[in-house]
């Protein structure tokens, strides 16, 4: 436990001390959000609420696959022997699962409301989408991490974290979708709870895999 | 490895298949008429897909504990020929579904979770192929093999289910037991399942027997000098 706190830890300190990073990926989200406000700005009238939704979720999943993509690329190789020596390696999957949500949940909630402001609101339960938002970077960044483990082993990550990710990560975000849809609508909580435990039961199988999985990437 | 018992079985069973699928008593349903033979070649391809990936995980699972590569060898083409299998699959079904349901892709969540797995296993294929070192592509892969068959299962087998779906068993429709599916229909469904299941294996076994010679070509090669 005290591990796990202090590599989350080293992981903030680290991006803080270059803020390159994070702010990159801040930027990355505002100038897609942008980009697609401008793509649409001559018939806003006719985003309709599914393509709204939809456009928003497709926009935090490139966000996360870039944003993870970096979190076993951007440690040099003898810094990772370090580590390696130092902790276990379920501390380390653990560390970088709940660190990465962390960043997720940061991105998407900054995403969230730079899109609310440039796209428009339609969301009528606001605490139904952001459980949304909280389930959605919790399952996209245990997912990733994972992935980005595996692509950083090869030569051509850039390429394999998408392809390996996207339709791993497909069941998570449709299941996002309409849990957002839901919450757009306003629906009674009780017609989202499949959604709920579905992503949530989703969730729990990525996070034991990562955990047990992972001590065998981490040798090679 | 060599007996040939279950080879013949495989081949003898597959005309069985072959033959009462097609001329067997089937039973009478509207709309659906003698398209139900399809059952025969569509639904146990699908079955001997997933029994097939399930072997490829368990062998990987045994590679990550073992560490013997064959195991990887074996995890590796098992998946190609569960792959094969897929394609095929979707073929079969797409076939039928055009003239029962009227369109070849209609836009139904088991389809596209087919259409889904098949992409999850190319990309373990591609994974593969980009690593050089064979202990290292071994582990690796075999990492995602068991990742992958985890997500697969939900994709094909519990999602559809809690959305419409036009297959059997899901959004309320009844599963296939349950009225169609006569004794006529068994005695030759459960065979084709099997069937399909050792001609993957035996398909997957040639392959693995030309990966195990090439190595140990290539082993005799280091050892002369020559390379």
């Amino acid at each position: 436990m005290n591990e796990i706190k202090t590599l989350i830890w080293k992981e903030v300190t680290l991006e803080w001390r270059q803020k390159y990073a994070i702010s990159g990926m801040l930027l990355y989200v505002v100038s897609t959000v942008f980009v697609c406000y401008l793509s649409f700005n001559l018939r806003r009238n006719q985003l309709t609420p599914i393509v709204w939704n939809t456009l928003f979720w497709i926009i935090l999943l490139f966000t996360a696959v870039n944003a993870i993509a970096k979190s076993f690329s951007q440690e040099r190789h003898g810094r990772l022997l370090y580590y390696y020596n130092l902790c276990s390696p379920q501390a380390i999957i653990i560390s970088k699962i709940i660190y990465n949500s962390l960043v997720m949940a940061v991105l998407s909630v900054l995403g969230f409301v730079f899109y609310a402001f440039v796209m428009g609101n339609p969301i009528q339960d606001n605490g139904l989408f952001s459980i949304c938002i909280l389930l959605a970077s919790t399952g996209f960044a245990s997912v990733l991490t994972l992935i980005a483990g595996i692509a950083s082993k090869a030569d051509n990550s850039a390429t394999l974290m998408a392809v390996l990710s996207f339709p791993i990560i497909l069941p998570m975000l449709l299941m996002t979708i309409r849990l957002a849809k839901n919450a757009m609508d306003g629906l009674d909580w009780s017609v989202s709870t499949d959604e709920i435990t579905t992503l949530l039961s989703i969730d729990l199988i990525v996070i034991t895999l990562s955990y047990l999985l992972f001590p065998y990437l981490w040798r090679s | 490895m060599r007996k040939i018992w279950w080879k013949i079985l495989c081949v003898v069973i597959i005309f069985y298949v072959i033959v009462m699928g097609f001329m067997g008593p089937v039973p009478r349903l509207a709309i659906i008429n003698e398209s139900i033979r399809n059952t025969y070649f569509h639904v146990a391809l699908w079955l001997a897909m997933t029994t097939l990936l399930l072997l490829s995980m368990v062998f990987s699972i045994r590679y990550l504990m073992k560490g013997n590569i064959k195991d990887d060898d074996i995890a590796s083409e098992v998946a190609k020929a569960a792959i094969f299998f897929g394609i095929l699959g979707c073929l079969t079904g797409s076939v039928w579904a055009n003239y029962t349901w009227g369109d070849p892709w209609p836009n139904d969540p088991k389809l596209n979770g087919a259409a889904v797995g098949i992409l999850i296993y190319l990309a373990y294929l591609l994974l593969r192929s980009s690593f050089e070192d064979e202990q290292r592509r071994a582990r690796i892969s075999s990492v995602y093999n068991i990742f992958a068959f985890a997500v697969f299962i939900p994709i094909i087998y519990i999602l559809p289910r809690l959305t419409d779906s036009l297959h059997p068993g899901s959004g309320g429709n009844s599963t296939f037991g349950s009225y169609d599916f006569d004794n006529n229909i068994r005695r030759v469904f459960y065979p084709a399942v099997i069937g399909y299941i050792l001609l993957g294996l035996w398909i997957a076994e040639l392959r693995i027997r030309i990966k195990q010679i090439n190595r140990v070509r290539e082993e005799a090669l280091i050892q002369s000098g020559k390379l």
